[in-house]
């Protein structure tokens, strides 16, 4: 026996399950294939845009109130043939990134401690819950007082939007790790330290990964919040400019980059996570 | 000296249901190159017992000994097999193994080569690179029982290592443990409540009482060694059978008895 085998093996049992499948009775839970992903989800996005395309051509509704798909690229073409599309853009992923990284820095050691460590949960825990329940935009003004409309600013309505839910997120995906991994560590003599850096942190390194990943998309909406709210630039501060001057077209573009933009990172985190916990996809078979 | 001494142990438990105690008072000690099987009904308290002399968790009230030192915690004088399969899935089989020689002072390359030379004992060297999830229940309980030996200790802790395997693989993995034992001979306490199992990998076999555990029956088995599968159907085991299936149905029948009295009371 050897794994050379062990491939063509299971190919021939997922094969001889596929052809048992029409007898289930119902439909419910059966993973979608990639093409039927790629099919589906473009159909849904193509009958969309036509549609789109259909109401602003027939001259159904008044282009201020929604721009064609041609109005809506030319506007975008034209702010970024000036290079002030891409000056925007630029700054807003600067901000995201400092801001993102600031609050990853410090949930990432906090949840694993209350993951882990029963007194740092019993701290923290009602502490972070309380505020987790706050809204992140209530702090805004707040924020304005102590910041300006700085940097700083930005930073803060990030972190605040996204700390606290990435600390209890962390804390819950390091609690799973299982008991019997620790206790194998435990016999071999490790300490605290090495447990968590040897064990605890690899074995939930897949989950705390998608944690993050989920905290990205949330940071980017509250980047755009605090831009909306207050900044001399970035990409949501154009979409505020562009309501000023009646630019409809050029709004519509902005939120459709903003929602590419999260897009293409949230497949650049999932890609990496794969690179990254290979052992992981297998593991779940 | 004694490879292992349990003195006066007892454990309770407090839960927030109540006060559950696991085991009374318990003194036993294990030879150096003796290969023990400590047999119980389920819940009787030999995860408890076993997990107590890991240093896993501490007793109640008794202390443990290894080698005539008291120990109060876990140590690389002892190494465990759980029940569970808990190879890291993060891990290749060999990195598996050379995870418990890591803060042994020794070179890279006698870490890689002693976790060969281990991986070999079981027959799992084939298979280095290969990661968990691509491994049968059987291949992985033989990875984590090179994991335990690699690094020598003198006593090795078995929780009922191949309970969640089927009868086949079973069958096979006592003979390739019993090969392996005969071979490095050492201080093993494995713990099933599987009777059969017991009797043809040990020297001797302990039965422990229904909760709070105590133990009720030491019985020396005197079977020849080498042994090998001529000894599931030889004479000699099935007369140890019959004695422990009785010790056993007794544990059984007064747990019956005493829950039907409840019952009625
Ligand atoms: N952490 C714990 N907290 C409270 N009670 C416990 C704990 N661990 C075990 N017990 C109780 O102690 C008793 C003995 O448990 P133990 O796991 O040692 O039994 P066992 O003989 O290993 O059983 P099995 O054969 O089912 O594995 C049981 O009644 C169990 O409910
Ligand atoms: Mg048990």
């Amino acid at each position: 026996m050897s794994l050379g085998h062990a491939t063509p093996a299971t190919g021939e049992l997922s094969t001889a399950r596929r052809a048992v499948q029409p007898v289930r009775r119902h439909q419910l839970f059966h993973q979608p294939s990639r093409t039927a992903f790629w099919i589906w989800g473009s159909a849904v996005m193509a009958a969309l845009g036509i549609v789109w395309f259909g109401v602003t051509a027939l001259e159904f509704a008044n282009p201020y109130f929604l721009p064609s798909p041609g109005a809506v690229w030319t506007a975008g073409y034209e702010m970024a043939s000036t290079g002030q599309l891409w000056a925007d853009t630029s700054e807003s992923m600067r901000r995201i990134v400092i801001g993102f990284l600031i609050s990853t820095a410090l949930a990432l050691p906090i949840g694993l401690l209350m993951g882990s460590v029963g007194r740092f949960e019993a701290a923290l825990e009602p502490f972070i819950d309380f505020v987790r329940y706050m809204p992140a935009v209530a702090f805004v003004p707040l924020t304005i007082v102590w910041f300006g409309v700085d940097e700083g600013q930005k930073y803060s309505i990030i972190f605040i939007g996204t700390f606290f839910q990435q600390a209890l997120m962390i804390m819950d995906n390091v609690k799973r790790t299982p008991l019997d991994y620790v206790r194998v560590g435990e016999t071999l003599g490790l300490g605290t330290t090495k447990l968590l850096r040897r064990i605890v942190l690899p074995s939930s390194g897949p989950a705390i990964w998608d944690t993050l990943r989920i905290s990205f998309g949330w940071a980017w909406t509250w980047l755009v919040v605090a831009e909306l709210v207050a900044a001399r630039d970035g990409l949501g501060q154009r979409i505020v400019v562009s309501q000023r001057y009646f630019d409809t077209d050029r709004i519509f573009f902005l939120i459709g980059l903003i929602g590419v933009i999260g897009l293409v990172l949230d497949q650049l985190f999932k890609i990496a996570g794969r690179a990254l916990f290979r052992w992981s996809s297998t593991e779940r078979g | 000296m004694s490879a292992v001494r349990i003195v006066n142990v007892t454990k309770t438990y407090t839960t927030r249901s109540g006060r559950t105690q696991a085991l009374s008072p318990i003194n036993v000690s294990f030879r150096p190159d003796e290969f023990t099987a400590i047999l119980g009904t389920s819940g009787c308290g030999k995860s408890t017992l076993l997990h107590i002399v890991a240093g896993l968790e501490q007793p109640s009230t008794g202390h443990i000994e290894v080698n005539g030192t008291a120990v109060s915690g876990p140590g690389r004088d002892r190494g465990m097999v759980f029940q569970n399969y808990t190879l890291f899935p993060w891990l290749t089989v060999q990195q598996n193994v050379e995870f418990a020689l890591r803060d042994l002072p020794m070179s890279r390359r006698k870490r890689h080569d002693q976790a060969r030379e281990y991986l070999g004992l079981v027959g799992m060297e084939a298979f280095a690179a290969a990661h968990p999830s691509e491994l049968s229940g059987g291949m992985r309980q033989r990875v984590a029982i090179a994991r335990a030996l690699s690094y020598q200790p003198r006593v090795l802790l078995m929780d009922e290592p191949f309970g969640a395997l089927d009868a086949q693989t079973r069958q096979g993995m006592q003979m390739l443990l019993t090969r392996v034992w005969e071979e490095h001979r050492m201080s093993v306490l494995f713990v099933t409540h599987d009777i059969e199992e017991a009797v043809c990998l040990s020297d001797r076999v302990i039965v422990m009482s229904r909760r709070p555990g105590a133990i009720k029956a030491d019985l020396a088995i005197d079977i020849p060694r080498p042994r090998g599968i001529d000894t599931l159907t030889s004479a000699e085991l099935n007369g140890y059978k019959a004695e422990l299936l009785q010790l056993i149905r007794e544990e059984a029948d007064d747990a019956q008895t005493a829950a039907s009295a409840k019952r009625a009371g």
